[in-house]
């Protein structure tokens, strides 16, 4: 029971410490495809540094809960991060890793962030949350989509159990795993503030979503919120590789495993944000009003993929 | 042997017109090769009605009296047609609406619309069936464009996108009848073939084949111009040359309905109920509603014709559906006066238009002045497709109303109806055609009537009198459908 | 799951043509649906294939061949062509909207995977499951073919129908008589033949093969 805490802990802040290093990692791959010279692949975390010594400067008119919010999205991606499978299976914390409260958890950071972005009562800052609204709106139901079809093979909506179903089974094509993949990239894309539905490197008022949620932030405020998008990449991340790609996580209490798993997870990430990179480097960035279509698009694979688990694999 | 002849003569031909249509004695080869074809058609015939139902190459065709029967009339229409296009066709390329490439396509497809259809009459497979039910409508689509005229091109893309998903539909359907038919006879060439399934059809799957007999009837329908499926005939007869609109109105019509009637046969042993007839008769009967009421409000004559086309060819239908000796029997002796009747009308009504310059109905007027034969010949055909006795469609109307008042009385009303409003409104639109007053002057040249005076005499004669030999075929034909 | 591997990757590739249907319904550019048209045309030749292997029904592997050069290599390189020749704009322009024709789209697999379901529990063939999509393929063309005002997306949808339609009888009867399915395509390789010219005869007389034009044969 100890190791099983101990692991836990670990595994949390394994992904609190690795979130930013995905960033980076995205970020230098973004770089090279691009023929620029990347930035070091620690430069997330002297970001996160520099903000962190800096003097918070807060609006006149902010109320507690703007200063209260950074607070409460990083907890929530934390929680999040750590109870999602990414090196063990079976924690003490996994039987609340189910994934309708995963989504809920999303959710709760989401609402914290809106409200902040409107309480200084800028322009910009309700844009952006109605944006963001928008776009969750329409990726929610997708993500529970995607979720469904997965654990309508694994009969349970606990990840710890889809994940042991999936990777411990005989290995077969589900055809509607397929779907839910490609559904659950989209939404992930999505989700994440990158391209094509929102950019995060720029801060163009015509077009952006999450960015104009935060501009009011500063110094420590802002690198947790920075932190927590990094952890919410990563969460993602693991969730993508434990749904859909989930050989190589440890099962319960295989200790000797560990090792390995560490090794997979690692190999699994690099190559997930070298994909990353080269999808946001060869495509687009859609106008806004084409966003509700890329997501329906996603929600139509989620669909599709229920569907034909019913047709192929009853 | 004669079956070899029936589909290689008019294929011969199509190919040759191919290469050689350019020259100026076209028509007549035209002319010729539909002779021969009507020649081993004959044959054929006489074979069948002395032998009985017999296979040939290999079980890869069969014929029995209700296909031998078509096979005659088909090769009998091709053949005056292509006498009465021979004049037709040269008066067009000196109106200089089609020049000699055009005409080279036109006879060349025209051939190869006579054998696709030849073909779809005589195959034993139902997969071979429907192939040449695809290729008789390619072979006509550029033919409905031949003018090139915007409207020509309309009707013809319509009649190709219509018609190739309603046959895609039918293609469905024979996979869904071979899918049953496989579980039967076992995969391979023979789970096809009609008469293999025809023996064993009590044994196929009775849900496969009803949902098949669906698809059939829907695909193939289409071609027959059921409504509500019907929107691309009467554009293809309108827009199409006239020759063409008789061949399509005569002929590919009931090859069309051949296709499903075969198909009925075999879901009616499987089902062993009557919901493939019902699904006819209620196809049927709204065909001929709806067809009776457009004619009402059509200004262009030869779409006039192409409703009445749909409405006789939804009377037939419904006749089919009620099923037993009596209406097929009539519906098959329908289905020969249509024909006849229906191409002699557009024999006569293509003159007319041509010297009218026109088919706008508003703008013809007294032909009886013009060329007092095309103005009878447009006036008995009118009367005798109405159904007015003595001529044979009076007949086998007659036989199917009374048929349905005997087994069907709530139908009665509707195809009563429907009728009279038909018979209204075309004899009121061709009365004044016929007899109005016109400042035009005398036809030049004397059109050729002798295929429209020899269809009518033909319905005629067997409104009077249907000779023994060939009432028993009818009747033979007819049980072979079920009766 | 008792199937083998490669009827799983039937099942896949199964699963690839109905995304693919979805694919043409979503497409906005006329290059682009002609792409999808020989992807589907990839997948139906890869899945002939491979039940040709898993069953030893030799005779599809004709089929497959017939399908890769007819509609995967042939159809849109013609289709290309004339897209080229013709010089004409690219855009599809979608009747009803995307997302509304995407929606009807999801309630047509609903409805035939249900209508399919009876059918396919008779049928004894290894890939029966998939007739279901096979039908929902059909459909989708179909909706295809009724949403675009073009000529060329018709063209593409009517004979994504026929693809379909050889799907669904590979997957409910290890595919037709050989001699059936050399004809069916005889005749759409000539029924692509006849479009190419009339796509020629629509411009030369509409200067557009945009479908509007042919709007004046309407009962009044």
């Amino acid at each position: 029971m100890s190791t099983g805490i101990l692991l836990q802990l670990a595994q949390t802040l394994l992904a609190i410490l690795l979130a930013p290093l995905l960033m980076g990692w995205v970020n230098q791959c973004r770089a090279w495809l691009q023929g620029r010279s990347a930035p070091p692949i620690t430069q997330p975390y002297r970001t996160l540094k520099k903000l962190f010594h800096k003097d918070a400067v807060i609006a006149h008119n902010a109320s507690p809960l703007f200063r209260f919010a950074p607070y409460m999205i990083f907890a929530c991606m934390a929680l999040a991060a750590g109870i999602v499978p990414t090196i063990a299976n079976d924690l003490p914390f996994s039987p609340a890793a189910d994934v309708i409260a995963l989504v809920g958890i999303f959710a709760l950071a989401r609402v914290f962030l809106a409200l902040a972005a409107m309480d200084i009562g800028t322009a910009f800052g309700s844009l952006g949350a109605r944006r963001e609204m928008l776009v969750s709106f329409l990726a929610e139901p997708a993500l529970l989509m995607v979720f469904f079809t997965a654990s309508f093979i694994a009969q349970s909506t606990e990840l710890p159990v889809i994940v042991a179903t999936l990777a411990h089974r005989e290995f077969a094509i589900y055809p509607s795993i397929t779907f839910a993949a490609v559904a659950f990239w989209m939404i992930s894309v999505a989700e994440n503030a990158r391209i094509p539905v929102d950019n995060p490197g720029t801060h163009l008022e015509l077009t952006m979503i999450h960015e104009a949620m935060i501009l009011e932030y500063s110094a420590r405020h802002l690198a947790l919120i920075e932190w927590a998008v990094a952890l919410k990449l990563f969460t993602y991340s693991a969730l993508g590789i434990a749904l859909f790609v989930p050989w190589g996580i440890a099962a319960q209490g295989d200790l000797a495993a560990l090792p390995l798993a560490l090794l997979a997870m690692v190999a699994k990430l690099l190559l997930g944000g070298a994909a990353l990179a080269f999808l946001e480097t060869i495509s687009a960035k859609l106008r806004l009003f084409r966003a509700p279509e890329f997501l329906g698009t996603a929600f139509l694979l989620a669909v599709l993929g229920m569907l034909i688990h019913f047709l192929l694999e009853v | 042997m004669e079956i070899y002849w029936l589909l290689g003569i008019p294929l011969t031909g199509g190919i040759f017109l191919a290469l050689w249509g350019c020259r100026k004695n076209a028509p007549e080869i035209n002319a010729l090769f539909s002779f021969l074809t009507l020649i081993a058609a004959a044959l054929l015939t006489a074979r069948i009605v002395e032998g009985g139902p017999m296979m040939v190459g290999a079980g890869w065709f069969f014929i029995d009296s209700f296909n031998v029967f078509l096979v005659a009339l088909t090769a009998l229409v091709a053949f005056t047609t292509s006498l009465f296009s021979r004049p037709y066709m040269r008066i067009e390329q000196e109106h200089g609406r089609l020049n000699a490439q055009r005409l080279r396509l036109y006879h060349s497809s025209y051939q190869i619309f006579i054998a696709a259809m030849l073909l779809a009459l005589t195959t034993n497979n139902m997969g071979i069936l429907w192939v040449a039910m695809e290729a008789a409508t390619l072979a006509t689509v550029l033919l409905v464009s031949l003018y090139r005229t915007p409207a020509s091109l309309e009707a013809a893309w319509k009649y190709f996108i219509l018609c190739g998903v309603g046959i895609a539909l039918a293609l469905f359907g024979t996979i869904l009848l071979y899918f049953a038919a496989e579980k039967v006879l076992g995969s391979g060439g023979t789970a096809l073939q009609w008469t293999q399934l025809n023996g064993v059809k009590a044994q196929l799957e009775p849900t496969v084949l009803s949902l098949a007999f669906v698809f059939l009837l829907v695909g193939y329908g289409t071609k027959v111009g059921l409504a509500p499926l019907h929107s691309w005939l009467p554009d293809a007869h309108a827009e199409g040359p006239t020759p063409v609109s008789a061949v399509l109105s005569g002929l590919l019509l009931n090859v069309a309905l051949y296709a499903v009637m075969r198909s009925k046969v075999l879901v009616d042993g499987a089902l062993g109920n009557n919901m493939a007839g019902n699904l006819m008769m209620g196809f049927g009967l709204l065909s001929v509603v709806l067809a009776a009421f457009l004619i009402k409000r059509q200004t262009d004559v030869k779409r006039m014709f192409a409703y009445s086309s749909i409405e006789h060819m939804g009377l037939i239908t419904f006749a089919f559906g009620m099923g037993g000796a009596v209406a097929n029997f009539a519906a098959l002796l329908h289905m020969t006066m249509h024909s006849l009747t229906k191409s002699a009308i557009f024999f006569a009504v293509g003159h007319a238009t041509q010297k009218a310059g026109t088919q706008l109905m508003a703008d013809i007027r007294g032909l009886i002045q013009t060329n007092p034969t095309l103005g009878w010949g447009l006036m008995l055909g009118t009367v005798a497709i109405l159904g007015v006795p003595p001529f044979g469609v009076f007949a086998s109307e007659f036989l199917i109303i009374t048929t349905a008042m005997h087994e069907h009385p709530w139908a009665t009303p509707f195809l009563l109806l429907a009728l009279g409003v038909a018979f209204a409104s075309i004899f009121g639109k061709v009365q004044p055609m016929v007899f109005g007053e016109t400042e035009l002057p005398k036809l030049s040249y004397q059109p050729a009537l002798t295929p429209v005076f020899l269809h009518l005499g033909l319905v005629l004669m067997l409104g009077l009198f249907i000779p023994p030999y060939l009432a028993d075929w009818y009747r033979q034909a007819a049980q072979l459908l079920g009766g | 799951m008792t199937l083998t591997y490669h009827l799983q990757i039937v099942n896949l590739l199964a699963a690839l043509l109905l995304l693919i249907s979805f694919a043409m319904l979503s497409q906005r550019r006329i290059a682009g649906l002609i792409t999808l048209f020989a992807w589907q045309g990839a997948a139906l030749t890869a899945s002939t294939a491979l039940v040709a292997w898993s069953t030893g029904q030799h005779h599809l592997y004709y089929s497959a061949a017939l399908t890769l050069v007819l509609k995967v290599i042939g159809m849109p390189w013609f289709f290309f062509r004339i897209v080229k020749k013709l010089d004409m704009d690219r855009d599809v322009e979608p009747m009803i909207n995307i997302p509304t024709t995407m929606l009807i789209g999801i309630v047509l697999v609903i409805f035939s995977f249900n209508l399919a379901l009876p059918i396919s529990e008779l049928s004894g063939t290894v890939m029966r499951s998939t007739l279901g999509i096979a039908l929902a393929c059909v459909l989708l063309a179909f909706l295809m073919m009724i949403t675009r005002s073009k000529a060329i997306p018709q063209v593409i949808g009517f004979l994504a129908i026929e693809n379909s339609l050889f799907f669904a009888a590979t997957s409910a009867t290890y595919g037709m008589p050989l001699v059936v399915e050399l004809g069916v395509a005889l005749d759409v390789m000539v029924g692509v033949f006849v479009m190419g010219i009339f796509f020629f005869q629509i411009r030369e007389t509409f200067d557009s093969l945009d479908l509007k034009h042919m709007e004046k044969l309407k009962e009044k």
